[in-house]
């Protein structure tokens, strides 16, 4: 490590522009609907329109016979081509009720969009004309969409097999958990829901299947974020030979999470194309993917602090339902144990408890979205931090302050038996209240309340945490995830002096391509220009993990770095050879080995790797070529941090708020790019704030999507937004040589509670102390209207802190 | 989008639509800016045989001014209503109102002629007409007929158009009093969760309301309230009065109610300070 860690920086930690941008802006770029196979076929799907249903009968007489048709099947017409149901790889725990997940159900739908037949035909729009004459006899069943309501005695199963609708209790309890509640001064308890989220990748999901049948060989093109995971679970679904398949994830225009699953559509574009010896191609609609495309969140939490009454923490106890939907997708069970170790934030404490139940429900399966646990467990915290602050008197500021862990530059085991790797808290608050002008904005709030101003003031605090860095493998082995968590990198230097990298992240809008080379350039002194970055194809790319829980940078670039390190380590033999000194006799700096004390004797990376290439004159027992590849697994996860701040303006006649200002510090480690840090964060805040303030997924009754397109799920724009004052604290990861712990998802985790917690406290005048998410101005108006008109003062009062709950009054938008 | 498929003409000339229009009759629809028909046929809740496409008609896109009152042709796009200096001087609450609807894509290809033809009540552009007592000019090929806003919007979605006419223009009156219209939406580019539009006209005020019911309503318990010599503040408590406003995800019946009193008293302020 040290051999580079004193190179020169000429492109890490520089705000450089992302190198893939320029093709992904003039529209050359390719994604999955820019390609076309000669003698392609079209595919498409006929989704259950009944939330519950069984299947009674599917006649494709009709559509087989209408223009372009070449085939239509329905789920039991394809039983005979899986191996294997779709894969769980999150089976959370040893009794976990784990249903068969067909990639086309055959007797039963169970959510609204569950697909129940496909049709094959010349053009898109006969296929999908075709799908719509496919006559299914459906006959509807009760519908359950409400997780409480799933669990009640005598339920209605959503899967027949199981005895009751909850697939898994997962649980964590550390300390005295009990006698810790029992005994302490203050125990608030508040009760929140997190809505459920439709991910909204700019581009829709995609696949081309093409087969070469004289090879027995396939394939799939697919806009997802994780080719390799595919490849392997793909070829156990369908009783592939692995090594028969290719798949290939070309330009993908973002996923969230959405594209981390092995779908349906991508398995049934295989099987068809194995059935049938063509190319095939589905491309999803906007509205099918509001149905067919996993969902995000959907959890109710119980979050409990116990403190004494000073407001110094002892305890946190969390109780989690989690909506799994009607299946069990990739990592759907996983999501909330990603959070499960995070329920005492950057606070320090002696009893924790953590307990999630899973619960089926006749709604699209959940599964990854941006922070995946991690924003479900910072909502919980920051949101009882408040709660306590209000109950203990105290400024929530001085409240946090006062249970922060120290700062730590090694790293330190918490509660939970994690070891967080670095941590300065108190760093980043200070910062971030004096970009915010906290106390300016404080007096301003008083002045409003004194002048009975319409227009309110709230300030919200949330000082967040996550984990980045997925994952030591054997961390993983013991969440019971199947898969490991390591990531590969190749470095080939040309004998030309230029370098291709190779990489098993599969970067889809996060400008790998350009981190990468920064690094490489960095430490093999080669020109910035000269690296090409060479992703998301299997066939080039063998080894790899793949893009998701912000773990690009933190395992696969430091899988680089060390993939440098051999290229050095090798150069350095040929170079001593060629200089005919010992290697010890070298310095290395920025590419170039020259002869300690007499520095004109020198040899450049470029000129070794040509000397390797030619292999004229190499020391004995080295191979020619200068190529080195890395496997990374990592010691521990990465856990970056930060202060978000965020000041509201609530118009109470109409509950219309306004974000006045947004200042966010965060903490990922050392900065390899700026600009692309800036660019996660501000992406990241903006989900965040749709998050807590629009976006709410909403199902009726009978498990209809009432949300069902961009018109009525309220995406919001740049128009809605604010502008982000942003600014970051250093301090350097000690999970990894490059100091670096991920900000993919910092913004969308960090951001809901400071947003809701602001509302809040504009509210407290009129003795308001809990609205869920979405945050809409309806919501803000009927918790005015409903509130008793008592003020819960800023400072405390005893107004009880119990949660409204879901699907109460102020929830008019929520599930009826 | 892959819509149920359809025949597609292009109109020529207001004439040729019009021989279109009486060659296909109700199979047929006129494709203007589409920024209103196009999703329902992307959903295929609207399935068309025949689309007539009147959208490069460009003598019915003009703003011109006609003595007491400014003509709007018919396939004027909203960014050109947004921006004329005729509107600005004589009646500006339609180009401000224009400049609310949708983003700026809409506004570039959605025309205030389509607006007022789809009947939808949350839309902008007719609650504005309503409150200006605008008129609709109609042709067909059995000739020309004026009809009045208050007769023109005659349920949802549902207009004073039949499957033969054609939309020409838009007569607004030139305004000398002061006007506002109230937009209340959670992002920019929704519709209207509640509107309120209010003209001072012929000594007293006009005040409409968009989304509060079927078609766009006239707020006549707030006229008569400040016809009686109320204030604005006590007008507006009647703003409520005899609508039917939708509950859905956008928002409530009751919270919409609250809303039109809200927003009226605001609108009521503005236009009387202008």
């Amino acid at each position: 490590m040290a051999q580079v860690a004193e190179q020169a920086q000429k492109y890490v930690g520089g705000g450089i522009l992302r190198k893939e941008d320029p093709e992904l802006l003039n529209g050359a770029a390719r994604f999955i609907d820019d390609m076309s196979i000669p003698g392609m076929l079209w595919v498409s799907f006929v989704r259950s329109p009944f939330a519950h249903a069984t299947i009674n009968s599917v006649d494709t007489s009709r559509a087989a016979s209408m223009p372009g048709v070449k085939g239509v099947y329905s789920g039991t017409d394809l039983a005979d081509e899986w191996a294997d149901g779709l894969p769980c790889a999150w089976p959370v725990t040893e009794d976990i009720k784990a249903p068969k997940h067909w990639p086309i159900a055959k007797d039963k739908a169970r959510f609204a969009g569950d697909a129940v037949a496909v049709v094959v035909a010349e053009t898109r729009a006969q296929a999908v004309d075709a799908a719509e004459t496919v006559d299914v006899d459906y006959e509807p069943l009760d519908v359950v969409v409400d997780m409480e309501a799933a669990l009640q005695d005598g339920a209605t199963k959503v899967h027949d097999e199981f005895e009751n609708n909850s697939s898994y209790v997962w649980n964590l309890d550390v300390g005295e958990v009990d006698q810790v509640f029992n005994d302490a001064a203050v125990v608030v308890k508040e009760r929140y829901y997190h809505p459920r989220l439709i991910p909204n990748a700019i581009e829709p999901r995609g696949v081309i299947c093409q087969p070469n049948p004289a090879q027995g060989e396939y394939t799939l093109y697919s806009a997802t974020q994780i080719p390799h995971i595919l490849k392997v679970t793909l070829a156990l679904t369908l009783g592939l030979p692995e090594q028969k398949l290719r798949v290939v994830a070309p330009e993908v225009g973002g996923g969230f999470g959405s594209k981390l699953n092995v779908y349906a559509e991508e398995a049934t574009c295989l099987a068809l194309g194995r059935k049938l010896g063509v190319p095939l191609k589905w491309i999803e609609t906007r509205s099918e993917g509001y149905l067919a495309t996993t969902h995000g969140r959907d959890v109710i939490q119980d979050m409990e602090v116990a403190a004494d009454e000073n407001g110094k923490i002892v305890g946190f106890r969390a109780n989690l339902l989690a909506d799994m939907g009607a299946y069990l997708q990739l990592v759907t069970p996983g999501i909330p144990i990603l959070g499960a170790f995070l329920y005492h934030g950057v606070y320090d404490c002696q009893a924790y408890s953590f307990t999630c139940t899973g619960v089926f429900t006749n709604k699209t399966p959940t599964d990854a979205y941006r922070g995946a646990g991690r924003p479900e467990a910072t909502y919980a915290v920051e949101r009882i931090m408040d709660a306590l602050a209000r109950r203990v008197r105290k400024d929530p500021v001085e409240l946090r302050r006062l249970n922060f862990l120290e700062p730590f530059d090694e790293a330190r085991e918490v509660i939970t038996g994690l070891s967080f790797d670095s941590g300065n808290y108190g760093a980043a608050l200070d910062k971030a209240l004096d970009m915010f002008g906290y106390d300016e904005l404080r007096a301003e709030q008083q002045r409003r309340r004194d002048a009975g101003d319409d227009k309110l003031l709230g300030i919200g605090v949330s000082t967040y945490i996550e984990m980045c860095g997925l994952a030591p493998s054997q961390v993983l082995a013991s969440l019971r995830y199947v898969a490991g968590g390591w990531e590969a990198a190749t470095i080939r230097c040309h004998p030309t002096g230029k370098v291709t990298v190779i990489t098993g992240t599969s970067p889809h809008g996060q400008g790998h391509v350009t981190a990468w080379s920064q690094i490489v350039a960095d430490e093999l002194g080669v020109d910035f220009e000269d690296i090409e970055v060479l992703h998301g194809d299997t066939a080039i790319s063998p080894l790899g993990m793949d893009s998701y829980g912000s773990r690009s940078l933190s395992v696969g670039g430091v899988a680089l770095h060390y993939a440098a390190e051999k290229v050095i380590t090798k150069a350095r033999t040929i170079a001593a050879h060629e200089l005919e000194v010992s290697e010890e006799d070298l310095e290395y700096s920025s590419g170039t080995f020259s002869v300690k004390g007499a520095p004109d004797k020198s040899k450049t990376i470029p000129e070794v790797a040509f000397s390797a290439w030619t292999a004229h004159n190499l020391p004995e027992g080295t191979e020619p070529g200068l190529e080195e590849t890395h496997v990374f697994d990592p010691p521990n996860f990465t856990f970056p941090s930060g202060t978000h701040l965020c000041a509201i303006e609530v118009d109470t006649e109409t509950g219309m708020t306004n974000i006045l200002k947004y200042v966010a510090v965060d903490d990922c480690g050392t900065a390899i790019n700026p600009i692309i840090i800036e660019g996660q964060v501000h992406g990241g805040i903006a989900q965040g704030i749709a998050e807590a303030m629009y976006e709410e997924a909403v199902y009726d009754e009978n498990g209809v999507l009432m949300t069902s397109s961009m018109s009525n799920y309220r995406v919001p724009s740049a128009a809605e937004l604010p502008t982000f004052e942003t600014d970051r604290v250093e301090t350097p990861s000690t999970t990894n040589p490059l100091g670096v712990k991920g900000i993919g998802e910092a913004g969308t985790i960090a951001s809901p509670p400071a947003v809701v917690n602001a509302t809040i406290d504009a509210l407290l005048p009129l003795g308001i102390d809990h609205i869920d998410m979405p945050v809409s101005p309806e919501r803000v108006w009927a918790a005015i209207r409903n509130a008793s008109g008592s003020s819960v003062d800023a400072r405390g009062t005893d107004a009880t802190a119990a949660g409204s709950g879901v699907g109460s009054a102020d929830t008019p938008g929520g599930e009826a | 989008m892959i819509p149920a498929e359809f025949d597609y003409e292009l109109a020529e000339s207001g004439e040729h639509a019009l021989q279109l229009l009486e060659q296909h009759g109700d199979e047929a629809k006129l494709l203007a800016g589409g920024h209103s028909l196009l999703p329902l046929m992307k959903l295929r809740l609207a399935t068309p045989s025949m689309l007539i496409d009147i959208g490069r008609l460009d003598d019915m896109s003009y703003i011109s001014d006609d003595g007491d009152a400014i003509a709007i042709g018919a396939l004027t796009r909203h960014e050109v209503v947004e921006g004329s200096d005729v509107l600005k001087e004589h009646c500006a609450i339609v180009a401000h109102t224009a400049g609310e609807i949708g983003d700026r894509q809409v506004r570039h290809f959605g025309t205030i002629g389509g607006s007022l033809a789809h009947g939808d009540p949350a839309s902008d552009l007719p609650t504005v007409m309503l409150a200006l007592d605008a008129q609709v000019v109609v042709r067909s090929s059995s000739g020309e007929r004026t009809v009045a806003a208050n007769e023109f919007f005659t349920g949802l979605f549902e207009t004073a158009l039949g499957p033969t006419d054609l939309l020409t223009e838009i007569r607004v009156p030139k305004l000398t009093g002061g006007w506002s219209y109230q937009k209340f939406h959670h992002r920019a580019q929704d519709w209207a969760i509640v509107g309120v539009a209010a003209v001072q006209r012929n000594g007293g005020a006009s005040v409409a309301l968009t989304n509060m019911g079927e078609v766009p309503l006239r707020a006549s318990g707030v006229e008569q309230a400040l016809a009686s010599g109320n204030d604005a503040a006590a007008a507006a408590e009647e703003a409520a009065e005899n609508t039917s406003p939708p509950s859905d995800p956008f928002g409530s019946a009751d919270y919409r109610r609250a809303l039109a009193k809200v927003l009226t008293r605001r609108a009521l302020q503005e236009a009387m300070g202008r």
